[in-house]
């Protein structure tokens, strides 16, 4: 049997905007991944830690209040760190054509804009791991 | 026959010949996905009473509006929400804003703000500003109303968790100004209730806040007699996804236990209750919009008098403040937006608001900029000049549909209170998180409408412009500002009297401690230039923090 894949969902950052980033868990849910969906007001430090205890494929991190130029790299430093840049890392919210771009120079998988369907994320997720777990 | 008789008979006729005529592959439903019938007749009004259910503006149960004159006597307050980066910027905006003719303040401020942190606490780092403007301090209060007389104009301030200490802010530099509380107008937003179901911004766990919130309301009676002490709101919750019905249920229920909390700490209900406000969504569903800010004054009402015993008029009026749908804008394609904008803040003043905000285009990307926000106020100012609507009193009321509609609200509404009182009220329904698996499912089903293209989002999921760019221009807040107001935050430490800010802050714990008044505390120790920071501190020492069971 396929093992399940585990993500961990999270918001990083003082925002309390939680509509978006619950609404991509159920889906990632009820796609059949095992989500762990850490809350609010989390550091990078905590999801980086709580990505490495729960064993996950992936960290998604909502990113509403214009902090994901901190955020993100803070997040790939802290993997690179503790070896485990494994764990692929993708978001979601409001950045910047440009910004996105950077973030994907220093490592983060995918930037999910407004207008994306939960289909296409529950993909993305599906194809770059089995991607990963290949090389 | 009775009308409503030979209506149904009619009706059953037409029913007959529409069903063989084509009809248009879309779900006819609302945006809260309630499904809409095709025609409205007398037959859908059967038990009307027109003066049982509606009556006369400004007699209960105020249907048709709060006041007897509406917008005759008095057009709705045009207040735009707004605040960015530091005091003296925001400052500017408010003069911008005023100059373009807005005629009611409100201030945004950012999320260390709203949580309680300094501009230099170390969980402040790179959101100083960006959301609304920083304010950590008296002096930050000063410089954000300069040459602004608060004893002239209202002022509406977005604050929850910490909104006793930004509130004495306000206070003490009114006074500096040779105002004093007494003739203070506005709003503190301070709906605790709300943040712990949907805007998530508290501080404490729920009980200290309630508490807090009962010192307040007994210190505006008063002290500041003429300030709306609380803003129960349906906006933040609908903005997480609900629907229309439980956006009124949820909010009317709030309120309600703010009622049943104040009677509970001794405050005679019609001294306090004629200063409960209400802040409401405005989404683009048109009619629902309207059938559920009707459904809403006449709930209040029928509950204040008939359930608490409530024996003044004012205690039984339900005013509101309405926002237009921040979550139904779009970032593609975002001078859309002004039309959805417009057509959200006619179903307010159609639905009898006293204040509204109206979103600009460019908030889907950014604080709005200049040119955008004054599009916004144009919006409200066109409505009160050119369209008419203003000049007579509630025009829907005893269309077939809007009635049939409205009725249909409040018994979904009560449908729900019911709900909420099996389960143990309100503050057992946010702890077991039956709002907020509501609200998620609630989004989820929007999403997955959206997602199946069985919700058409112009722009969005069709009519997609390929290969569009950005053209409008973003505010962004200079990085330099964090740095700013970190600066200002440690000068003011410095420069002020720390020994009577530490006898204020001991003043402060002990009363939190106790039963005095919190609020009096907090307002001394604003006036000699205590942080919020450090309030917050001293009341988390005594009160503990709160952390949810996230609900998806």
């Amino acid at each position: 049997m396929e093992k399940k894949i585990r993500v961990v969902l999270s918001k990083v950052g003082l925002d309390g905007h939680d509509r978006g980033v619950k609404v991509i868990a159920r889906a990632m849910r009820d796609a059949g991944f095992e989500v762990i969906y850490t809350g609010l007001r989390q550091t990078p430090e905590m999801v980086v830690e709580a990505a490495i205890q729960e064993d996950a494929d992936a960290i998604g991190i909502s990113s509403l209040a214009g902090a994901h130029m901190t955020i993100f790299p803070r997040v790939l430093k802290l993997l690179k760190e503790k070896s485990a840049e494994q764990i692929l890392v993708f978001g979601g919210g409001i950045i910047p054509k440009d910004e996105e771009q950077s973030l994907y120079k220093q490592g983060v998988g995918k930037i999910f804009g407004p207008g994306t369907t939960t289909d296409e994320t529950v993909t993305y997720l599906k194809q770059a791991i089995s991607l990963k777990a290949k090389t | 026959m009775k009308e409503s008789e030979e209506a149904k008979k009619a009706k059953e006729k037409w029913e007959k010949k529409v069903q063989g005529e084509k009809i248009r592959n879309a779900k006819f439903m609302t945006i809260s996905s309630e499904p809409i019938p095709m025609l409205a007749t007398p037959a859908d009004l059967e038990e009307f009473d027109y003066m049982r259910d509606l009556n006369l503006p400004g007699e209960y149960p105020f249907t048709r509006g709060v006041h007897s004159t509406m917008y005759r006597g008095k057009l709705w307050t045009m207040r735009q929400f707004s605040g960015m980066g530091t005091p003296k910027q925001t400052n500017e905006r408010y003069h911008f804003l005023l100059d373009r003719g807005q005629t009611g303040l409100s201030v945004a401020f950012d999320l260390p703000t709203l949580m309680g942190y300094d501009s230099d606490h170390l969980l402040s780092e790179g959101e100083v500003g960006i959301c609304g403007v920083a304010v950590d301090s008296l002096k930050d209060m000063e410089i954000l109303f300069t040459g602004i007389d608060c004893g002239k104009i209202s002022t509406s301030m977005t604050i929850n968790g910490p909104a006793d200490m930004i509130f004495g802010m306000y206070i003490a530099q009114a006074e500096k100004q040779g105002v004093k509380p007494e003739q203070l107008t506005g709003t503190l937003q301070v709906d605790i209730l709300k943040e712990y179901i949907a805007q998530k911004e508290w501080i404490f766990p729920p009980e200290p806040s309630m508490r807090m919130i009962t010192d307040l309301m007994s210190f505006c009676s008063q002290h500041v007699p003429k300030w709306n002490s609380i803003s129960i709101s349906g906006y933040h919750i609908r903005e997480a996804g609900s629907t229309a019905v439980q956006e009124l249920a949820f909010t009317l229920a709030d309120g309600f236990a703010y009622v049943e909390a104040g009677i509970k700490a001794g405050l005679d209900v019609d001294v306090f209750a004629p200063r409960l406000s209400y802040f409401f969504n405005s989404h683009l569903d048109f009619f629902e919009e309207i059938a559920k800010f009707r459904a809403a004054r006449r709930i209040w009402a029928r509950n204040m008098k008939e359930k608490y015993g409530a024996k003044k008029k004012e205690s039984w009026l339900l005013r509101f403040h309405i926002q237009t749908a921040g979550c139904s804008l779009t970032a593609q394609q975002p001078e859309n937006n002004i039309i959805r904008t417009a057509y959200e803040a006619l179903a307010a003043v159609l639905g009898g608001t006293q204040s509204l905000h109206t979103n600009s285009m460019d908030e889907t990307w950014g604080l709005p900029t200049e040119r955008a926000v004054q599009i916004a106020l144009r919006t409200q100012q066109i409505i009160a000049y050119e369209s008419g609507v203003p000049n007579t009193i509630d025009p829907l009321a005893g269309s077939y549909f809007v009635e049939y509609l409205t009725n249909k609200m409040e018994e979904g509404a009560e449908k729900y209170f019911k709900e909420i009182e099996k389960r143990g009220g309100v503050l057992k329904c946010i702890e077991n998180g039956f709002f907020q698996k509501e609200i998620a499912d609630a989004a989820a089903r929007f999403q997955r409408e959206i997602d199946t293209k069985e919700r058409i989002i112009v722009g969005v999921n069709d009519y997609l412009v390929p290969g569009e760019e950005l053209e409008i221009p973003i505010l962004k807040i200079p990085p330099e500002v964090e740095q700013e107001q970190r600066v200002c935050v440690q000068n003011v430490r410095k420069e002020r009297d720390n020994d009577k800010v530490k006898r204020a802050l001991g003043a402060l714990k002990n009363a939190a401690k106790g039963s005095d008044n919190v609020m009096s505390k907090i307002l001394d120790c604003a006036r000699c230039y205590t942080t919020e920071g450090e309030m917050a501190e001293t009341l988390k020492e005594v009160f503990g923090t709160y952390t949810e069971e996230p609900v998806f």
